[in-house]
C-alpha cells in the first residue's frame, strides 16, 4: 500500500491514504518548496495519494544573487 | 479541493489568499494579478517599451509570456554566464529562452559575458578576491550592469525582472538581519531611475510566491531549466526562503504580510531614505560611464580589469589560462 515520490534524482516511498501535504512533512519536505504532479496534472496538497500513485515533485525553490539588482552598479 | 469559480478540480490552492483555482481560471487569475500590480506600484504604461531579463527558468519566462499575453512591448535579454557546473547549465538555459522567443516570435538579445570580457562567470570569480569560492557575487554585479547597459542602449523605458515574492522576503530578511539599512531602502516593486545613466526597473511578480509562479509555468507548458544553478547550493538566499517557509507552513501568509508591512512602512516613511547609499551621490563611472556610488572606477569595471590582469599574468607565467 505505497506511492512514490521523485524529485530530481531522490525517491521517497510513502504510504497510499495521506494527504500530499503530509506526505510530504513525513519524508522531511517543506510543502512551501515543491509542487506535486501525478501524470502530468498539478496536485493540490490535499489530495490523497492512491497506491501505485508515482508522484513527480518539481522544486520552486531558486536561489543566488537576487539582492544586488537593488544597488546601485 | 474545488475551484472557487467554477466548482471543478483544483490545480492550486494558495492558503495565504483562501483561494483555490483550477487550471483554466489560475492561468486567467495571475495575469490579472500582474496587471493589477503593474497598475498599484505605477510600474510602467501600456505604450512602455520593455525589456525583460530572462533566465530561462519559471520566473522570467513565467513573466515574458504575461506580459506578452497582457499586449506589452516586451523584448528579452539573456545574458550568457558561461557556467557549466556539469549540467550544461548556462547553455540549457539560453537554449530554453531562445526556443521560448523562437515559439512565440519574441526578440531575444543575447550577451555573452565570456565574448564582452574575455572570461567566463566562474573563471572570473576565480581570479578576484570576489566570490573566490563562490562566483554569486561576480554574477550579481555582471548581470546588473550588463542589464543597464543593455536596457539604456536598446533605448528601453524599463527593465523588468522576474523576481516573486521569496526572492523578496528572502533578501528583505537578509538585510534586516544585517540591519542594512540603504539596501532596505531602495527595495520595492519599482527602482527609480534616480541618475541619468541608471534604468527604471520593476518586478511585476513582487507579490506571487515561487510555488504559484512554478504552478504558472507548469500549467501554461513552457518548458524551463528546473535545474538550479549548480553554485547556489548553499546560497544564503536560499536558507533565509527555506526559514521563511518553516513559517509560512504555520503561519499562511506570513512571507506576504512580512513584504508587504515592509512597503508600508516604507510608504509611511519609517524607512531612512537617506541611508540610500545611490542618494549619497553618484558620479559616472570612469571606464564605463555607469553611475557608481564608488570614488573612480565602478566596482564592475575594477573587477573585470583585475580578472584580465590576472589572465595575462598567468599567461606571462607561461601557464595556460
Amino acid at each position: 500500500m505505497t506511492a512514490r515520490m521523485t524529485l530530481r534524482d531522490r525517491e521517497y516511498e510513502v504510504r497510499s491514504g495521506m494527504t500530499v501535504r503530509d506526505a510530504l512533512r513525513q519524508v522531511g519536505l517543506q510543502p512551501e518548496a515543491v509542487l506535486a504532479t501525478r501524470q502530468g496534472e498539478l496536485l493540490t496538497d490535499d489530495e490523497i495519494l492512491r497506491e501505485g500513485d508515482e508522484i513527480r515533485l518539481v522544486a520552486v525553490i531558486s536561489g543566488g544573487a537576487n539582492g544586488v539588482f537593488d544597488e546601485v552598479p | 479541493m474545488k475551484c472557487r469559480k467554477c466548482g471543478g478540480k483544483a490545480a492550486i490552492n494558495m492558503r495565504q489568499h483562501k483561494l483555490s483555482l483550477c487550471r483554466e481560471h489560475y492561468l486567467e487569475w495571475l495575469p490579472e494579478q500582474t496587471q493589477r500590480f503593474i497598475e498599484k506600484y505605477r510600474m510602467f504604461s501600456p505604450q512602455a517599451r520593455l525589456l525583460v531579463a530572462v533566465s530561462g527558468g519559471k520566473d522570467s519566462l513565467g513573466l515574458w509570456d504575461v506580459l506578452s499575453r497582457l499586449g506589452y512591448q516586451a523584448d528579452g535579454l539573456y545574458i550568457g554566464l558561461g557556467i557549466d557546473g556539469g549540467l550544461a547549465y548556462s547553455s540549457e538555459s539560453q537554449r530554453l529562452a531562445e526556443r521560448f522567443a523562437a515559439g512565440r516570435g519574441l526578440r531575444l538579445t543575447v550577451v555573452d559575458v565570456a565574448a564582452l570580457e574575455g572570461a567566463t562567470i566562474p573563471e572570473a570569480a576565480a581570479r578576484t578576491q570576489r566570490g573566490k569560492d563562490k562566483p554569486c557575487s561576480v554574477c550579481g554585479l555582471t548581470k546588473r550592469h550588463v542589464m543597464n547597459r543593455a536596457a539604456l542602449d536598446g533605448g528601453y523605458d524599463v527593465l523588468v525582472t522576474g523576481h516573486n515574492l521569496d526572492d523578496e522576503a528572502a533578501v528583505l530578511l537578509g538585510n534586516t538581519l544585517t540591519w542594512a539599512t540603504g539596501y532596505r531602502a531602495r527595495q520595492g516593486p519599482v527602482l527609480e531611475a534616480t541618475h541619468p545613466g541608471l534604468v527604471r526597473k520593476a518586478k511585476p511578480f513582487c507579490r506571487f510566491y515561487e510555488r504559484e509562479t512554478a504552478a504558472y509555468a507548469l500549467l501554461r507548458g513552457i518548458e524551463y531549466i528546473y535545474d538550479e544553478c549548480p553554485h547556489a547550493v548553499g546560497a544564503k538566499s536560499i536558507y533565509y526562503k527555506e526559514v521563511l517557509n518553516q513559517m509560512e507552513a504555520e503561519r499562511p501568509g506570513l512571507k506576504l504580510s512580512f513584504y508587504l508591512s515592509f512597503l508600508e512602512a516604507k510608504e509611511r516613511g519609517l524607512i531612512a531614505a537617506q541611508s540610500d547609499p545611490a542618494a549619497a551621490g553618484l558620479h559616472p563611472c570612469t571606464t564605463c560611464g555607469q553611475p557608481t556610488s564608488a570614488p573612480g572606477q565602478c566596482a564592475y569595471c575594477r573587477t573585470w580589469e583585475r580578472v584580465r590582469s590576472q589572465a595575462v599574468r598567468t599567461l606571462e607565467g607561461g601557464q595556460p589560462v
